[in-house]
């Protein structure tokens, strides 16, 4: 990844840079795993699997889980 | 820097997610409210007697309103984030695009590998469609469907970064993308079918569903994408202003 930074700053200094991926990693990771638990609230919890009881969830973003187009009962 | 772009991409993701709401509500409810009482109909028909009503937990006018709004909005930040974080990594990576075209060509690709590809073959699906006994084979299907077109896409990304190296960035991108749906084509083949849509239930009620599903994402992906980019493109240039404003007024 080094080589590709030194490539592009070398060639076009207007450019963006790219954010070195070490510092990108560990908010791709945590971020990454977050967002997507938050997509699992919304697109699955408590039709297929369940974390927490009951079908609150499920009932309550019903109608956005069939339009997001995750399968839902 | 990473922070502020995810923080910046979950508030777009909200906007959207307002947006896709608007539009969910106008263009997608009307279909939602047919087909369930479309499975009323059809409960009442099979249990005369009735009796074994669903209880209703969360009022119909709650989900078609808070709910739908808090699970767009909710859903619109977590694709903002992501399409942040995919933004950090390839912005400068891929060629000499500016940080709006990066933008909306995650955003693209995104909406082809998360939404277009899987609801190809596991389309969305009003209530009344798909039976209870099924789900958590559908479920698995679905999201399996989903994690290997993410993945694939994210290779077919890299390869076309490769090839463009050597034969130039268009045809990198030409070749990786015959690559791309050739391999999605396979895919399609070898999953099951899945085929549960009640005989009854109106052709035309499920078409027009489906593509207010479709168009409520595409609404939510579209409005990250070019919101985000724009966004990040003004706060660079208000970054870069005070030191080289020469410059700043040549780029554009």
């Amino acid at each position: 990844m080094t080589n590709a930074a030194f490539a592009t700053s070398a060639s076009t200094p207007s450019r963006a840079e790219p954010i070195p991926v070490s510092k990108i990693l560990p908010w791709a990771v945590f971020g990454g795993l977050m967002l997507v638990l938050t997509v699992y609230f919304v697109g699955a919890e408590e039709g297929a699997t369940s974390l927490i009881g009951g079908s609150v969830v499920h009932e309550f973003v019903h109608d956005g889980r069939h339009l997001l187009g995750f399968p839902c009962h | 820097m990473v922070g502020n772009l995810l923080l910046r991409g979950m508030m777009v993701g909200v906007l959207a997610g307002l947006l896709a709401f608007c539009f969910a509500r106008t263009f997608g409810e009307p279909w939602v409210d047919y087909a369930i009482a479309f499975e009323e109909h059809a409960s009442h028909a099979a249990g005369a007697a009735g009796g074994m009503e669903e209880p209703e937990i969360v009022s119909r006018a709650t989900q078609a309103g808070l709910g739908l709004f808090t699970g767009l909005v909710i859903y619109g930040a977590a694709v903002g984030g992501l399409i942040a974080l995919a933004f950090a990594f390839a912005n400068g990576r891929l060629g000499r695009l500016s940080p709006r075209s990066v933008a909306a060509l995650i955003a693209t690709l995104g909406y082809v590998a998360i939404v277009i590809v899987p609801q190809l073959k596991y389309p969305a699906n009003p209530p009344a469609v798909g039976s209870a006994d099924t789900i958590v084979a559908r479920t698995e299907l679905f999201f399996a469907m989903l994690a290997f077109s993410v993945a694939l896409m994210i290779a077919s990304v890299m390869l076309a970064r490769r090839l463009a190296e050597r034969i130039g960035g268009w045809n990198g991108a030409t070749v990786a993308a015959i690559v791309y749906v050739s391999i999605v084509a396979v895919m399609f083949a070898a999953l099951p079918d899945i085929e549960e849509i009640p005989a009854s239930f109106s052709p035309a009620a499920l078409w027009n569903f489906r593509i207010a599903s479709i168009g409520v994402q595409a609404v939510l992906w579209s409005v990250v994408g070019l919101a985000f980019g724009a966004v990040t493109e003004y706060a660079a240039r208000r970054e870069n202003a005070p030191r080289h404003t020469a410059g700043a007024a040549a780029l554009r």
